[in-house]
C-alpha cells in the first residue's frame, strides 16, 4: 500500500507512561494515516485507554511524542488537543446534565454574535444541522439529563462532528449502541475518513473492527505488539496477539472433590444491566465469572449479595432463598463480598488494622453491648497472622498498608465470619505479584476447606488457573460455561468478545 | 459514498416545539413559584393592613432587599460553579468600615470613588479567596469558613472597638443611601442593575455558560477543555467585588458602622439563592431567581412584624422555607426525570 510510505497525519512515537510504580504503556508507536480507519484492540489493561488520554491531552507522555503532520505537538490539555483537531468520544459519555443539549456540543465554542454574546438562534440550527447528518432527531433544546445511554452517545459524536476533527478518537464506542445506531456512527466515521481525516476506533467487537478499519494495532500488557492491515488478518491471528502468553504456572489450586451446591442463581435480571443470569456453586468449587469490563460482572454479584436490587431472578444460599436487597440477610446466610474497589468500599481507610479486621464481627465480638479492646484485638491478631498481613502496629490506619496488604485485611474481615460463599471482584488488582500468590493460594485453602468461591476476574491468567469452572460474560449474558479443560485463552475471549466460535 | 439517511421534517417539529415548551414551562416554574409565594405573602398583609402596599412602605422594602440582593447574585455565580462563599458577610463589614474610615478622614472623596474603592477591597478579598480555593484543592466551604474569620478579625483589630457615625461621614454619600430616582431608591436601582447585569453575563457569554458546566459535572469540564481554576476564580473575584460594593452600600444607608457590621448575613445569602432555586450542588439557578430569593426573605421580615406575628418565628419561617424550597427542588427534578426519561428523545 503506498500509504505505508507518506508522511501519516499523526504518529504516536515511542510514548511511555507510568502512575506511580505501574507502567501503563511502554514505548508504543504506531502511525494513524489520513483517511483510514485504524483500530486498537487489546485485552483489559492493555493500555489503550492511556493511549486515549495522552491523545486527548488529559495525560502527557513520560516520554516519546506526539507528531501531527510531521511536526511534534506537545498537547498540554484537553484544549490544545482540541485546537489540535483531535476529537475524542470517550467510553463513559461526559455531558453536562443541566444544560441543553445544544449547549454540551458547543460549550466552550458556542457561536458568537455581536459584542461577543452567544447566538443561540445560529448554535440550535447548527445542532439541528449536526443530527440530520447523523440522521437522528433528539430535540436540542432538552436538557442532557435523562437521555439515554445511546443518546448521550450520539450528543458526543455530533459534538466531535462539531468540532471538525482531523483525527478521531472512538474508545469503545459502541458499547452501548444498537445495530442501527452503530451503522450510523460507521457512516459518519467513513464520511470523515473520505474528507481525509484519520479514525481511531477502539473496540472489543471484532466485526465492526473488520468491517470498519483498514489497519489494527495491537497491544498487549502495555507495549505494542503489531500494526498491520486489517486485509491480511484473521480474527483468530489477533486474538491470539492480545493474550499470547504463558498461563504462568504461579497458580496452585488444589484439586477438591466438589460437595453440594451452596449458591444458587436463577434468571436474574436487571433491565438493561445484566440478564438472565443462572449459575450455582458447590462447596469447595472455584468459578470465575470471566469477561471484558463493563460486561456486567461486578454488577451481578453486587445483585447477589444485595446491594443492588435486581427486577427478576432468585438467589439461593443452601437451598434457602435470600431477600433481594439486603446485604445483611446475605451477611447471615454465610455471603461474603470482597468488593472490587477496596480503598471505596472494602475498608475504612482511616480505621486502624484492628478495627478493620473485625468491623464484620462486632457483635460476636462485644459484651452487653460494649466493644472489649481485647477480644477485638486478639481477634485481629488471629486473623492477621493467618493471613500474614504485614504490618507495624494493629493500631495504624489502614491507609498505611501496602495494596496487597490492604486487600488480606478486607478478605480477614471476611473469613473470620466464616462464610459458607466468598465472592471476590478482582481480588488481585493493583498487587504486587508476590502477593498476588498470597492471595491465591488462600482461596485455593478456603476451596479445600469447602467455601464455595465466585471469583470475578479480568485477568485470563488468573482466570484460568484458579478456576474449576469458568463462566463468560458478554454485554450482560452469561455467553459461555466452560470447564477447566475447556477453559483457554482463546476460548474465553472469543466469548467475552461475543463470537460465534465460542459455542463450540 | 453513504450519506446518513435524512430525517422526515415534517411530523417532528410540532413535537419539538410542544417538547420545548414543556422544558421551558419547567425551568420558569422553579421562578414562578417565588413570585407566587411572594405574592401571597404581600396579598395576605396587605388585606390585615392596606399599609403595607402604600409607596413608602414599598421604599422601605426595596430599600431593606437591595444589599441582600447584590450579595445573593455574587452567591449564586460562586454556587454555579459547585462551590461557596461563606466570607461574604465579613467581606461586607470589613469594606463598610473601610469605606466609613475613608469617608471620614477624607470627607472630600467623591461618592464614585468611594465606590469604586470598595469594589477594589472586595474584589481583593475575593482573590484571596480564588487562590486559596485554586491552589489548595480543599472545598471552598472551608477555605471561605477559615477567611470569614479572618476577614473578621482584621476588621476589629482595624476598628479596635470603635464606632463611625453617620455624622461623620458627608451628606454626599449618605445620599447614596436614601436617594431616589423617580420615587425608586439608588439602592434599589443599584441592585437591578447588577442582578442585570450578571445575569446577562451568565446567559450569554461563553465563560458563564462554563460556570454552569463546571457545576454541572467537574470532570466533563475539564475534559471539554474549560479552564475550571480560572473560571472558579474570576467567580470567587465577582463575588467578593459584589460584596464591597454591598458593604459601601451598607455604610450608605445604615451610617453607622462598626466591626459587627453584617454578622451572620452570609447564611441569609445562602438562603436566598436556595429559596430562589439555585442548586447548591452547581449547574442551574439563575440570578433572578437568587435576586427574587432575597426579596421573598426581606419582605417576610416586613410582613411578620405588620401581621403582627412574633418576629421570633421569623427564623422558623425562613427555615422552613428553604426545606419546602429543597424539597420543590428535589421534587420537580424527579418529575422531570422520569419524563425525559420516558419519551424517547428522538423519533422512531
Amino acid at each position: 500500500m503506498d500509504r505505508d510510505h507518506a508522511t501519516p497525519l499523526l504518529e504516536v512515537r515511542g510514548v511511555s507512561k507510568s502512575f506511580g510504580a505501574v507502567a501503563a504503556v511502554r514505548d508504543v508507536s504506531f502511525p494513524l494515516h489520513g483517511g483510514e480507519a485504524h483500530a486498537l484492540v487489546g485485552e483489559n489493561g492493555a493500555g489503550k485507554s492511556t493511549i486515549v488520554k495522552m491523545l486527548a491531552g488529559v495525560h502527557e507522555p513520560d516520554t516519546g511524542v506526539i507528531v501531527l503532520d510531521g511536526q511534534e505537538r506537545r498537547l498540554a490539555g484537553p484544549a490544545a488537543a482540541q485546537a489540535a483537531g483531535i476529537a475524542v468520544i470517550y467510553q463513559e459519555p461526559t455531558l453536562f446534565p443541566d444544560l441543553s443539549v445544544a449547549e454540551n456540543i458547543f460549550m466552550g465554542r458556542q457561536p458568537l454574535g455581536r459584542f461577543g454574546r452567544i447566538d443561540r438562534t445560529a448554535m440550535r440550527a447548527e445542532a439541528v444541522r449536526l443530527f440530520d447528518r447523523l440522521g437522528v432527531r433528539l430535540d436540542p433544546d432538552r436538557p442532557a439529563r435523562g437521555l439515554s445511554i445511546a443518546d448521550q452517545q450520539l450528543v458526543e459524536i455530533a459534538k466531535a462532528l462539531s468540532l471538525k476533527a482531523r483525527v478521531l478518537v472512538m474508545d469503545e464506542p459502541t458499547a452501548a449502541l444498537s445495530g442501527v445506531e452503530v451503522e450510523r456512527l460507521f457512516a459518519v466515521a467513513r464520511a470523515l475518513c473520505e474528507e481525509g481525516a484519520a479514525v481511531l476506533f477502539i473496540s472489543h467487537r471484532f466485526d465492526e473492527v473488520f468491517s470498519l478499519c483498514q489497519r489494527l494495532t495491537v497491544m498487549r500488557d502495555g507495549t505494542w505488539v503489531s500494526t498491520d492491515p486489517v486485509a491480511d488478518l484473521t480474527v483468530d491471528q489477533v486474538v491470539r496477539r492480545m493474550v499470547g502468553r504463558d498461563v504462568s504456572t504461579l497458580f496452585p489450586k488444589e484439586d477438591v472433590e466438589p460437595g453440594e451446591v451452596v449458591l444458587e442463581v436463577g434468571g436474574l435480571s436487571r433491565q438493561g444491566v445484566f440478564s438472565d443470569i443462572a449459575f450455582s456453586v458447590r462447596a469447595g468449587e472455584i468459578v470465575a465469572l470471566a469477561g471484558l469490563v463493563g460486561a456486567g460482572r461486578s454488577e451481578v454479584v453486587r445483585a447477589v449479595f444485595g446491594i443492588d436490587r435486581y427486577d427478576a431472578g432468585e438467589v439461593r444460599v443452601a437451598g434457602r432463598r435470600l431477600p433481594a436487597g439486603s446485604p445483611s440477610a446475605a451477611v447471615a446466610a454465610g455471603v461474603a463480598l470482597v468488593p472490587e474497589d477496596r480503598r471505596q468500599q472494602g475498608l475504612v481507610m482511616e480505621l486502624s488494622i484492628e478495627r478493620n479486621a473485625t468491623l464484620t464481627r462486632l457483635k460476636p465480638l462485644s459484651r452487653l453491648g460494649l466493644l472489649g479492646g481485647r477480644a477485638e484485638r486478639r481477634s485481629a491478631h488471629e486473623w492477621t497472622k493467618r493471613l500474614q498481613v504485614r504490618y507495624g502496629r494493629l493500631a495504624d490506619a489502614v491507609g498505611t498498608l501496602s495494596g496487597g496488604n490492604q486487600q488480606k485485611v478486607v478478605l480477614a474481615k471476611w473469613l473470620a465470619t466464616g462464610p459458607r460463599v466468598l465472592i471476590v471482584d478482582e481480588p488481585t488488582r493493583g498487587i504486587d505479584i508476590g502477593t498476588k500468590a498470597e492471595v491465591h493460594r488462600l482461596l485455593s485453602r478456603l476451596a479445600a476447606d469447602g467455601v464455595a468461591v465466585v471469583m470475578v476476574s479480568s485477568e485470563l491468567p488468573e482466570v484460568l488457573g484458579m478456576a474449576d469452572r469458568v463462566l463468560v460474560m458478554h454485554e450482560g449474558r452469561i455467553t459461555a460455561e466452560l470447564s477447566r479443560a475447556e477453559a483457554t485463552e482463546e476460548s474465553v475471549m472469543f466469548a467475552a468478545t461475543g463470537q460465534k466460535e465460542a459455542a463450540a | 459514498m453513504s450519506t446518513p439517511p435524512t430525517a422526515p421534517a415534517a411530523p417532528p417539529a410540532k413535537a419539538d416545539e410542544s417538547r420545548t415548551r414543556f422544558v421551558h414551562k419547567l425551568w420558569l416554574a422553579r421562578e414562578f413559584g417565588i413570585v407566587v409565594a411572594l405574592g401571597l405573602l404581600v396579598l395576605v398583609t396587605t388585606l390585615d393592613n392596606p399599609a403595607f402596599l402604600s409607596p413608602q412602605s414599598l421604599r422601605d422594602l426595596l430599600l431593606g432587599a437591595a444589599i441582600l440582593v447584590v450579595l445573593a447574585v455574587g452567591q449564586t455565580v460562586v454556587i454555579i460553579s459547585r462551590n461557596i462563599d461563606l466570607s461574604v458577610g465579613a467581606v461586607l463589614g470589613l469594606v463598610a468600615f473601610a469605606t466609613g474610615e475613608l469617608l471620614s478622614t477624607a470627607p472630600d472623596t467623591p461618592t464614585a470613588v468611594a465606590v469604586l474603592v470598595g469594589i477594589g477591597m472586595g474584589a481583593v478579598c475575593g482573590v484571596i479567596n480564588g487562590v486559596l480555593v485554586a491552589a489548595a484543592r480543599v472545598p471552598a466551604l472551608v477555605i471561605t469558613l477559615g477567611t470569614l474569620y479572618a476577614f473578621r478579625g482584621i476588621d476589629h483589630s482595624w476598628a479596635q472597638g470603635r464606632q463611625i457615625n453617620a455624622s461623620d461621614m458627608p451628606r454626599s454619600f449618605l445620599g447614596l443611601g436614601t436617594g431616589t430616582v423617580l420615587g425608586i431608591p439608588v439602592l434599589a436601582v443599584i441592585a437591578v442593575v447588577v442582578m442585570t447585569v450578571v445575569g446577562f453575563y451568565l446567559r450569554s457569554y461563553r465563560s458563564g455558560r462554563e460556570l454552569y458546566a463546571i457545576g454541572s459535572e467537574p470532570a466533563a469540564a475539564r475534559l471539554s477543555g474549560i479552564p475550571v481554576g480560572r473560571r472558579v476564580f474570576t467567580s470567587f473575584v465577582i463575588c467578593g467585588a459584589l460584596a464591597g460594593l454591598a458593604g459601601v452600600l451598607y455604610a450608605a444607608r445604615f451610617g453607622t458602622i462598626d466591626a459587627t457590621v453584617g454578622t451572620g448575613i452570609e447564611l441569609q445569602v445562602v438562603a436566598a439563592a436556595v429559596v430562589g432555586g439555585v442548586a447548591i450542588f452547581g449547574g442551574s439557578g439563575s440570578v433572578y431567581g437568587a435576586t427574587l430569593g432575597a426579596l421573598l426573605l426581606t419582605t417576610i421580615g416586613s410582613s411578620l412584624a405588620v401581621l403582627r406575628i412574633n418576629p421570633f418565628w421569623q427564623q422558623a419561617v425562613v427555615g422552613g422555607l428553604i426545606l419546602a424550597a429543597i424539597g420543590l427542588d428535589r421534587l420537580l427534578a424527579v418529575r422531570a426525570a422520569n419524563r425525559l426519561r420516558g419519551r424517547s428523545s428522538h423519533g422512531t
